[in-house]
């Protein structure tokens, strides 16, 4: 169908979808109501066990099957990025620019942010059970604070400071590391991802029992898992270059 | 107009798709597909949200209630944030390996089957 | 609905917009960060803090940057 045929399809299909949202949100409860059952359940579950950010016990310990599965995701396409980006076989490598210059203040915040966003980073990974955090957003941060140094420096830095086949490696031990965390809820309690080590105080650094743990597994897949990603990226736009046309 | 956040997630997830589909190029097609993800992640908050209430992490200060936003949604919608990069860029590099093949990243262009 | 709750709600909205009104990617990538930082207030005023962390992180570093290499290699290699 042509492109004019497509969009009136569209219009007609986006009216129809558009009157059915009014519909139903019409008949929602309203904005802002205090009518959340499943948030009191959420809460006194968490408390049971006592953690302090009950987002991260929902997403650790009351969900924490669905966790893996999105984790397992994550891992399925950066596997997919990988195989779709390997360098073909009449591609030449070209390399980085020689002329691209940084000024002078962008390398010196560079050089002082890259610690500093790197241990704010595990920060975030570690206090993920008391503070708003968690693996997930601990690990953007430290493969985004790892790309400071391509900022920074040069294509050449980033590329001997990030050794690729240990990033990958730290993916697959990330993972792993989750499932076998699961595993010892098996063996102990006999349900996967039973959180079943000691409690600990409510609010301290060592509560919560598995999710901590969980955290870090969970922040050393996503790190490395999108620190591979983008060296893929930056592979196939800066070394690779392209084909003439 | 309290179903005004509602509204909002309807309008980004229609206009997203109405960028895929009226677009003619690939990598704009991707990043609407990311403006009608965001329209589920608002649609999803706006759910949970409760008037007068603190966010669901208890500390020092504050000392486990019942009265805080619905922490289950926002489970749902920070795993989802970061998978969903991963499958944009999953679909950016199909988009490279068809500008490689194809020499062209037009939709329209790329319809027809080679035989 | 509280006035910055609206306001918040409407930024968002307007930058959408913005997003599937640009055409050209590479110039797409910008406004999808600038949608990114308004999507990160909107979570943050919805009293949603992980939420917003995460979309921070992601929306204006990682997916802008794939966008922007994924635009440069194609546009390199025609």
């Amino acid at each position: 169908m042509n492109r004019t045929v497509r969009i009136w399809l569209f219009a007609i299909g986006a009216l129809a979808i558009g009157t059915c949202l009014v519909i139903a949100f019409v008949g929602m409860p309203s904005f802002g109501s205090t009518f959340h059952p499943y948030r009191d359940m959420a809460i006194r579950a968490a408390v049971h066990h006592a953690t302090a950010n009950a987002v991260g016990s929902v997403n650790f310990d009351q969900r924490s099957l669905d966790t893996l599965g999105e984790e397992i995701i994550l891992l399925a396409s950066v596997v997919g990025v990988a195989a779709l980006l390997r360098p073909a076989g009449d591609e030449r490598e070209s390399g980085p620019s020689p002329h691209a210059r940084v000024l002078e203040p962008t390398r010196l915040l560079g050089y002082v942010m890259l610690p500093l966003v790197l241990v704010i980073g595990a920060d975030v990974v570690t206090h993920g059970h008391v503070t708003p955090g968690g693996g997930f957003q601990g690990g953007v941060v430290v493969a985004s604070g790892v790309h400071l140094l391509y900022v920074a420096g040069s294509y050449r830095a980033l590329e001997r400071l990030r050794p690729i086949p240990l990033f990958e490696a730290g993916e697959a031990l990330g993972a792993a590391a989750f499932a076998c965390i699961g595993i010892v809820g098996v063996v102990s309690a006999s349900a996967f991802l039973l959180n079943t080590i000691g409690q600990g105080s409510f609010g301290g650094l060592f509560s919560a029992g598995t999710i901590p743990l969980l955290n870090g597994a969970v922040g050393l897949e996503v790190a490395s898992g999108i620190i591979v990603l983008i060296a893929k990226f930056l592979d196939q736009a800066i070394l690779l270059g392209g084909r003439g046309p | 107009m309290s179903i005004y956040g509602y509204l909002v997630a309807g309008a980004l997830l229609l206009m997203g798709s109405a960028g895929i589909v009226a677009s003619r190029n690939l990598v704009h097609s991707v990043v609407c597909l990311a403006v009608a993800q965001a329209g589920t992640y608002v649609l999803l908050l706006s759910v949970g949200y409760q008037r007068h209430s603190p966010a669901p992490v208890f500390g020092s200060t504050s000392a486990p209630t019942k009265r805080v936003v619905d922490p289950v949604v926002q489970a749902m919608c920070l795993t989802d944030i970061v998978v969903s990069a991963t499958i944009t860029s999953l679909l950016l590099a199909l988009a490279i390996q068809i500008a490689k093949r194809h020499r062209t990243i037009n939709p329209d262009e790329l319809g027809a089957l080679r035989g | 609905m509280t006035v910055v709750v609206a306001l918040a709600l409407t930024l968002v909205l307007l930058a959408g917009a913005a997003v599937v009104l640009t055409h050209e990617p590479s110039r797409q990538a910008i406004t999808l960060s600038v949608f990114g930082l308004a999507l990160s207030v909107l979570f943050l005023v919805l009293q949603a803090p992980d939420v917003a962390l995460s979309q921070l992180a992601v929306g204006t570093v990682v997916v802008p940057l794939v966008v922007m290499l994924t635009v440069s290699k194609v546009r390199g290699g025609r």
